[in-house]
């Protein structure tokens, strides 16, 4: 039903139960917000989309406010203004002020609102609730004196991840965001997805950067630094740099690596063809043997953080694989490092990833297949923006760059692999063709695309029968389908699980803002790509070919299992 | 069956247990044994008699002779001398009698003796034997709504007596049932808030100690009105005795087939279930409450939309105090026209006041709606202690207003008070001789209002602590010129902007300190 109402002074049609704040937005009017997340959640606890209704003794919070029939609504009054003010001073009153040297300096809510306020001074001094600098993850750093409480952490970490690593302890002014009994975040059940970095309004939640480490290493002549970058980086990076969401920059990706002064440019796309041809394998092994089904894809570190702590009655069902980079990594310092005749000693592995929970990942003590550590360092898409920054590097006009050989190839299934179904798909283009042996013409499984949380598809293969399969993005989402396997309701082959919502596209570890527009022009960016590639199989990528022939023999060979497969470690809830 | 001629009761409440209550009671009962008196005389238990800071109290019928400060070793006395010899023991006599009925002034001009409505069976009653609520006319109320009222009935009895809640807010009881009754849904809830949590009340307390089945008759009649057929008792966890008495309450009316299924063949069911609070004030806060009982940190929601609507589990939900709830029985089981002989026409009924400070008698007293703030302390509460002068009150707990000698013959109710911005809010009175020191009150009840923020919305959190911090500087001497003025905008602006009435309530001390002890306030900053 529609309903009318005025806003300062122009009268706008809304439906029933739209929220005061969206009502405003069509009588062209914006209201600032701070703690409220479009997708995530609307608490009204920041006061500052504070309104004025007719009638009403106190303002209104218009975020969570439902627009009534004949409302009448000030947005723009000396009350308002003042209010306004008053919660972002009190907020400034109990800030460091660290802006300079903050890590999300400039790309602030809090800074910006301040901005757009006009607050030239606070005029409130005293206490600060203050809190501690949590340091403990090698994928996320928390400092708690710059919180301001606004629990969108909170939320995404328990309505959206289904984990609540953290929650609000404490009272009032004592009150503060950290895990249960003040513990440090890697002694809880944290996945390191990072969408608490995606989401904080400040620099509260940072992914841990190893930018200086990185550099040193470039800068070091006595190393061989290689550098990856994971298929959603080249779909996101861009918007660091003013693009518009959806723009893929897959070229002056590569070239910027290239001009970071890295030794090789590697892409992780080639090893995801690669993780299809080993799951592919494993799947169809699984199948033929009568092995654990459903199986699950395992390229996702936070889901596989999240099922150790959860689930770990389930861990048979995880496909052995390594995640992509981690592959890569082994293989460098190994087939590329016996090829090139180059000290894998020396050798530094740099993946650049959309994923803070790939950097808790890099040092799983069983990543090292290679005998070394497999991958040194993970960069996430915004850190990654940051080094390219500090080189100076004119990322706008820079000339389009390649990747190097021989672990630079890629098909168009693993450009996909960046969004949520892509590795479905993948792997379904692949698996057909080997247990039929004949040519799949249409390759795109819509069914598996797009971003409902949980996704499923029945493929008739011949020789097999059905193959039922399942997507889930989104750790809540995981959370449905593990009930449903351990409840035996689930009758499916194979699962894709991502952790983070939309793939990888929406990863902890991509430019900030994050929401569903915004994951869906991500993920269209990775499917264009896909369809202008000459290869759209990871089978038939000539690269591939070529290091199963030169090196690895078959998929889930000696060598394979050795470098390319892992296991899993169970985990407890607390 | 012997004949009694003596009735001791015995004042059993949380604090009159801590003054040894147990104690005294079992030396009463062996001495009266000793003494060869057991057949004729019976010791009771009670609840509170509604007098507080006075050691153990028992009372003695049928000459209604109080005696406060009882130890056990006063029992041999006791006996020997007033219920063996028939000479009351001087000594343990209280000087002031509490005022065990409602006074009437307002009509006739003169003060006069009106029976109680909600305290009627406290201090009379054994709390922990339902036949004597029964006895009490206790569920007849229930029975009356069953026989001769539909629910709608109930709803517009609730109407017509002008019952407003009596946990602060106000809002007409049976406007708030017909809300409940007509929101769509098969499953609603009753909710009694018993978190009663504002500084310096405890009537609610004393409510459940003492006539607990009185509630539970309450809570059946609302839901039986609205639809509901569960109850939740939301009590705060340091009730222990409260707890202990309803929840025996509760066993008691399930065995006599008043709570449970298809109640007295009616085709109603209804339970009761009590929660435990874990001691959040803002938890008393009703939509905070819920969240509470579903398990969740004790946070308000916003509100539209109202708990009437969705509530506890979404559900329809009526949440009311349990001083509102028991007024119900009796509102049903005499009618609405009854009750409105009481009280003023805006504002009809009694209020519960817990009565502290410098007082002679502090404690528990019930009076009618519209009662001056000077009949109340000098009437029921013996007056200022130690022949002091009245300086002010603090009426209504921290989220209250001062009030100066110039309120004294205001007219105490909900509406009345809103033309002074005053309230009644949760009926707690703290009386202040001339040696109060208004700013170290202001501090104590900013302080509160600092500890017991949520932390959910921005004004409140962080302005408590500001209100904190010039209230310290202030209070330490150091106040500069600016810094009142500075109190009051951050509360004004903390009126306008916080998500819950905690955040909203600190402009009320505030201002109404102002307004009435201004130069004494100002005299404290030194410029």
């Amino acid at each position: 039903m529609m309903i009318s109402l005025t806003i300062d002074g122009r009268t706008v049609e809304v439906e029933e139960g739209t929220s005061i704040l969206d009502a405003a937005k069509q009588a062209n009017v914006h209201i600032p917000t701070l703690c409220y997340l479009p997708e995530v959640q609307a608490i009204g606890a920041c006061r500052v989309c504070l309104v004025e209704v007719e009638g009403n003794r106190t303002l209104q919070a218009a975020c969570v406010s439902p627009a009534s029939k004949g409302q009448v609504i000030y947005t723009n009054t000396d009350r308002v203004r003042k209010a306004r003010r008053f919660s972002v001073e009190m907020l400034l009153s109990n800030h460091p002020f660290e802006c300079l040297t903050c890590a999300k300096n400039l790309n602030c809510d809090l800074q910006t609102l301040a901005y757009e306020l006009g607050i030239r001074e606070v005029h409130f001094t005293g206490e600060k609730s203050g809190g501690r600098i949590d340091e403990s993850s090698p994928s996320i750093r928390r400092d708690q004196n710059k919180c301001i409480l606004c629990r969108r952490c909170v939320t995404v970490c328990q309505e959206i991840q289904s984990v609540t690593a953290l929650y609000l302890q404490g009272r009032g002014f004592e009150a503060r965001v950290e895990p249960a009994f003040d513990r440090d975040i890697n002694d809880v059940a944290c996945t390191n997805c990072g969408q608490c970095s995606i989401v904080c309004p400040v620099g509260a939640i940072t992914e841990k950067e190893y930018i200086d480490e990185v550099w040193e290493a470039i800068h070091d002549p006595s190393k061989f630094v290689i550098i990856q970058d994971a298929p959603a980086v080249r779909a996101a990076l861009g918007e660091e740099f003013g693009y518009p969401p959806g723009t893929l920059v897959t070229g002056k990706m590569l070239a910027a690596a290239r001009m970071l002064g890295f030794d090789r440019v590697f892409d992780t796309n080639f090893a995801a063809d690669l993780t299809i041809l080993e799951e592919g394998t494993e799947l169809l092994t699984r199948v033929k043997t009568g092995g654990v089904l459903p199986m699950i894809t395992s390229c996702s570190p936070g889901w596989i953080k999240f099922i150790e702590h959860f689930y770990p009655e389930l861990l048979d069902h995880l496909s052995t694989c390594k995640s992509p980079h981690m592959m890569l990594g082994a293989l460098a310092k190994t087939y590329y490092a016996q090829k090139a005749g180059i000290d894998p000693k020396s050798m530094v592995v740099v993946s650049v990833m959309p994923c803070t929970a790939k950097k808790f990942e890099c040092n799983r003590p069983e990543m090292n297949g290679s005998g070394y550590k497999d991958v040194d360092y993970v960069l996430t898409t915004r850190e990654f923006a940051k080094m390219i920054k500090q080189a100076g590097i004119d990322f706008e006009n820079l000339a389009d760059g390649n990747y190097d050989d021989p672990m630079g190839e890629y098909t168009g299934a693993a450009t996909i692999f960046g969004a949520t179904g892509g590795v479905m798909e993948a792997a379904l283009r692949t698996a057909y063709e080997v247990a039929t042996g004949k040519t799949l013409e249409n390759v795109e499984f819509s069914a598996v695309r797009g971003l409902d949380g949980i996704k499923e598809a029945t493929v008739p293969v011949e020789g097999i029968g059905d193959v039922k399969v399942a997507v889930a993005h989104g750790l809540g989402n995981a959370r449905k389908l593990l009930d449903k396997i351990k409840t035996g309701e689930a009758s499916y082959h194979f699962i894709e699980v991502m952790a983070c919502p939309g793939g990888c596209v929406g990863g902890g570890g991509q430019p900030i803002p994050v929401n569903n527009e915004i994951r869906a022009l991500r993920a269209q960016a990775l499917y264009n790509e896909d369809c202008a590639l000459t290869y759209r199989k990871s089978h038939e990528s000539p690269s591939i070919k070529k290091i199963y022939e030169e090196f690895l023999g078959q998929p889930l060979g000696e060598r394979s299992h050795h470098l390319l497969h892992t296991h899993y470690t169970p985990r407890s809830k607390f | 069956m012997n004949l009694v001629r003596n009735h001791l009761l015995i004042s059993i409440d949380a604090g009159t247990i801590m003054a040894g209550a147990r104690a005294v009671e079992k030396a009463l009962v062996e001495e009266i044994d000793r003494q060869g008196l057991s057949g004729e005389i019976a010791v009771l238990e009670t609840g509170s008699i509604g007098v507080t800071g006075q050691g153990v109290v028992i009372v003695v019928y049928p000459e209604g002779l109080y005696y406060a400060n009882v130890t056990p070793q006063d029992a041999h006395e006791l006996v020997e001398e007033h219920l063996l010899k028939g000479r009351p023991v001087k000594r343990l006599m209280m000087t002031e009698m509490p005022k065990q009925h409602v006074i009437r002034k307002e009509r006739t001009g003169l003060l006069k003796e009106q029976p109680r409505i909600v305290l009627r069976n406290s201090g009379i009653i054994d709390p922990e034997n339902i036949d004597e609520y029964i006895a009490e006319s206790g569920y007849e109320a229930i029975e009356r709504a069953f026989t001769k009222l539909s629910p709608a009935g109930v709803i517009q009895e609730m109407k017509d007596s002008g019952l407003m809640g009596r946990g602060g807010a106000a809002f007409t009881t049976g406007m708030k049932w017909d809300f409940a009754s007509k929101a769509p849904g098969d499953v609603k809830y009753i909710i009694c808030n018993a978190d009663e949590g504002e500084p310096g009340t405890f009537k609610d307390r004393l409510i459940l100690e003492g006539d607990p089945h009185k509630l539970i008759e309450g809570m059946m009649i609302a839901g039986y009105a609205v639809g509901a057929t569960k109850g939740f008792v939301y009590i705060r966890g340091e009730y222990a005795l409260s707890i202990e008495r309803l929840e025996k309450a509760i066993a008691q009316a399930r065995q006599y087939g008043i709570l449970g299924d298809n109640i007295l063949e009616s085709g109603f069911s209804f339970d009761v279930e009590v929660m435990k609070g874990a001691g959040a004030y803002v938890c008393g806060e009703e939509t905070a409450l819920i969240e509470s009982l579903e398990g969740k940190r004790g946070h308000p929601r916003n509100k539209p939309p109202y708990p009437v609507t969705e509530g506890l589990w979404g559900k329809p939900t009526v949440v009311n105090n349990v001083e509102t709830l028991a007024n119900v029985p009796e509102i049903i089981r005499n009618g609405a026209a009854w009750y409105r002989g009481y009280g003023t026409d805006k504002c009809p009924g009694t209020k519960v006041y817990t009565i502290i400070g410098n007082v002679a008698t502090p404690g528990l007293i019930e009076a009618e709606m519209g009662t001056t703030l000077r009949d109340i302390i000098y009437e029921y509460a013996g007056g200022i202690k130690d022949g002091k002068k009245f300086k002010g009150a603090l009426v209504g707990g921290a989220a209250g207003a001062f009030m100066g000698p110039e309120m004294l013959d205001a007219q105490m109710d909900f509406v009345n008070l809103r033309e002074y911005a005053a309230v009644l809010g949760s009926g707690a009175i703290l009386v202040m001789d001339d040696s109060a020191d208004i700013v170290g009150m202001l501090k104590s009840v900013l302080h509160f209002f600092k500890h017991e923020s949520c932390g959910h919305c921005v004004p409140c959190r962080l302005g408590t602590s500001q209100l904190v911090k010039i209230i310290d500087k202030i209070a330490d001497g150091k106040g500069k010129n600016g810094d009142i003025e500075k109190l009051v905008k951050v509360s004004e602006v903390m009126r306008d902007t916080s998500f819950c009435p905690l955040g909203q309530s600190p402009i009320l001390p505030i201002s109404s300190s102002l307004k009435f002890f201004k130069d004494e306030i100002f005299g404290r900053v030194t410029g």
